[in-house]
């Protein structure tokens, strides 16, 4: 009898010692936020970075987390509004406390959140495009972004075109904010590289005919046509121009980026110029290309666990993402250090997309080099030289 | 200058079709029971996406896809009022056109969750290069939209003109009381206006989203627009819907040409507005129908 409650003794100590033990092997989790449009207009950002961020989370833990710490972050949608981005700031950084947030997907939420961040003291990593998220960057300190400017998509264009001798150029974008940003940055940009633009016109989210628009810009003796849209209105324009034969050619923004595109507007596709990052080109890289293996596995994987392709969106989220977690990886828990490394020590740092630079003056990191010159050609994307 | 005129004209055609084809739609369940259904546009993106579902993703042939997206929408129709519209019996004319938009939300987060948030679309009924007329250059599909809303129009107007059934459904909307007094099923007359109405908003969709495509959220835009030039042209009047959805399509198409193309739902919706305040039963509508009229 003796023996026996000795035994169960011995087990309870045993017990006790491998529950201590294995809370001391499961270290604190890394909290990160993660805000992003998941539902509402801007859903087609935020639904592509919502699963990125998780299968990167389910990723890294996979692989034994941060140092052995889990990662864990915190999703919360935005719907695609200010004020719900604000709140979700709020909750992420006072109810879960967490090191840095990453997102919200438009610029309007990022701009939101930049006041709420600073007297926060912690990183934003927005995946916006607009200029004023990290400009001017001393108002700026904890702001930094991951997709292109919106400038360097134009600029990456306007040098497309010198180099083929266009001068006159026709703007069409779309009534939304990513139109209006495009246009903003066409227009400031154009005298830079010696372009007059000779027709500005607009078109609706919905709408189902963009001919009078083209026909409008051929008539004023435009050389090529740029057009600045996501959604299908690229597609239905693009259809357009191959029916009138225009005989100028299409150049569209660095949203055309997606296969859909191509598939939807079949062979009127052909032709048509467009900025891109390189994710949607990886497979036509050379081998020695910084960027190829991340993008080949990010792809891969993307696809694998949602059945579509990731595009140019999601990769901006991964960018954030990546960031920080190295940031984690080297400088631990500690906010203000977090922010530093990311400032200071995300230099040739290749991401989706493109090669990061970051410094005290530019808190993006990207030109117009990140961009690759696209065209279609037999239903798939060719490098421009 | 002609040839630029004439693309204008043409382009502004294309986008009055696709209003013409849905504002058909609203004339249907008004005629029948005066309740304008705010879920038009949801028939129209169920049509086209449906078509897609059976036409690309199982791979049926063309008109095999058709009649089964036509009866699918019309399915969601009967659904739509057997559980949404009937039970309300009595309630008011306003309720029931919230309801409607009650619908229209719920419809397109059903799509949503089926189809996701991309666009939609798949090859013309015609293949080949657009017509040119005087130089201007027409989508072939546009021209089947015109056929397409001519014949609806024509078998819309034999439907209410000529038939027993027709005539005692708009005997429903003008006096239901009336109407279930000389022998008319009205509940089963109502069952029937939103089972047509879907049949049409779903042969509309088939036939735009080669054009426009079509995704989930299109609806309320397509609705909006449809609904302008049902009223421009009279509600409840067949080619009302139809000459309305081309005046609003060219007025849009002149004004982006030679004013701005910022401008054109502006321009268009004002002058919508000034004919509806010299003439408020549309162009074709008559005043005394309206005096009878709930709504």
């Amino acid at each position: 009898m003796r023996s026996k409650h000795s035994f169960f003794k011995f087990l309870a100590v045993v017990a006790a010692v491998l529950c201590f033990v294995a809370k001391g092997y499961s270290k604190e989790p890394y909290k990160i936020g993660a805000i992003f449009a998941v539902t509402g207009p801007a859903s087609f950002l935020g639904e592509p970075e919502k699963n990125t961020a998780i299968m990167l989370m389910d990723q890294i833990n996979k692989a034994g987390g941060i140092n052995g710490h889990p990662l864990e972050i915190i999703v919360e949608d935005s719907k695609s509004v200010e004020a719900d981005a604000v709140l979700a700031a709020k909750k992420l950084l006072e109810k879960d406390k967490v090191l840095a947030i990453v997102g919200p997907s438009t610029t309007g939420e990022s701009m939101a959140l930049v006041p709420v961040m600073n007297n926060a003291k912690t990183t934003l990593v927005s995946c916006a495009a607009g200029y004023p998220i990290t400009n001017p960057v001393n108002e700026r300190y904890w702001i930094f972004k991951t997709p292109q400017y919106d400038v360097s998509a134009v600029d990456a264009i306007y040098t497309h075109m010198k180099k083929h001798g266009i001068t006159k150029v026709g703007i069409v974008t779309i009534a939304t904010g990513f139109g209006d940003a495009g246009r903003k940055a066409l227009l400031s940009e154009a005298p830079k590289f010696g372009i007059t633009i000779v027709a500005d016109e607009r078109y609706g989210a919905k709408d189902s005919d963009m001919t009078t628009q083209l026909t409008k810009v051929k008539a004023a003796g435009a050389q090529a046509v740029i057009n600045w849209s996501v959604g299908p209105g690229q597609v239905v324009i693009t259809k357009n121009w191959h029916d009138l034969k225009l005989g100028i050619p299409l150049y569209q923004s660095h949203g055309w980026g997606s296969k859909k595109n191509i598939e939807l507007a079949g062979k009127a596709a052909e032709g048509v110029i467009a900025p891109l990052g390189r994710l949607v080109v990886w497979d036509k890289l050379s081998d020695k290309n910084p960027q190829k293996a991340l993008l080949k596995k990010y792809e891969q994987d993307y696809k694998a666990r949602f059945k579509t392709e990731p595009g140019t969106f999601g990769g901006h989220a991964y960018d954030a993402v990546m960031m920080v977690v190295d940031a984690l990886k080297k400088v631990g828990p500690n906010k203000a250090k977090i922010r530093d490394y990311i400032e200071k020590k995300i230099k040739n740092w290749p991401g989706t997309g493109g090669i990061f630079n970051m410094s005290e003056k530019d808190h993006c990191g990207l030109d117009m080099t990140a961009f690759e010159m696209v065209t279609v050609k037999n239903g798939d994307w060719e490098i421009l030289k | 200058m002609l040839t630029v005129l004439m693309q204008f004209l043409f382009s502004g055609i294309t986008i009055g079709a696709v209003y013409a084809l849905v504002g058909l739609g609203f004339n249907i369940i008004y005629n029948a029971t005066s309740i304008i259904n705010l879920a038009q546009g949801e028939f129209v993106v169920m049509g086209g996406l449906l078509m897609w579902f059976f036409s690309e993703s199982v791979k049926l042939p063309f008109f095999i896809s058709v009649i089964l997206t036509i009866l699918s929408v019309g399915l969601v129709g009967l659904l739509m009022e057997r559980l949404t519209i009937k039970p309300l019996k009595g309630a008011e004319l306003l309720v029931m056109i919230m309801i409607t938009v009650a619908v229209s939300i719920v419809l397109r987060g059903v799509i949503m969750f089926k189809f996701g948030k991309d666009p939609y679309g798949y090859a013309p009924f015609t293949a080949g290069e657009p017509v040119i007329i005087l130089g201007a250059v027409i989508q072939q599909q546009v021209l089947w939209v015109l056929g397409i809303t001519l014949f609806l129009i024509f078998l819309v107007y034999l439907f209410f003109n000529k038939t027993m059934l027709g005539k005692a459904m708009s005997a429903c909307a003008v006096n239901p009381l009336a109407a279930r007094l000389v022998g008319i099923n009205v509940s089963k007359m109502i069952m029937l206006s939103f089972i047509l109405s879907a049949i049409l908003g779903a042969v509309g969709g088939i036939a735009i989203t080669p054009i426009s495509l079509m995704e989930y959220d299109k609806g309320p835009a397509l609705a909006v627009k449809g609904f302008c030039a049902a009223i421009m042209g009279g509600l409840g009047q067949g080619m009302g819907a139809v000459v309305g959805g081309f005046i609003i399509g060219i007025l849009e198409s002149l004004t982006a040409g030679y004013i701005h193309s910022g401008f054109k739902d502006a321009v268009a919706l004002v002058i919508m507005l000034a004919i509806l305040v010299f003439k408020p039963s549309g162009i074709f509508g008559s005043k005394s129908v309206l005096q009878v009229r709930k709504f």
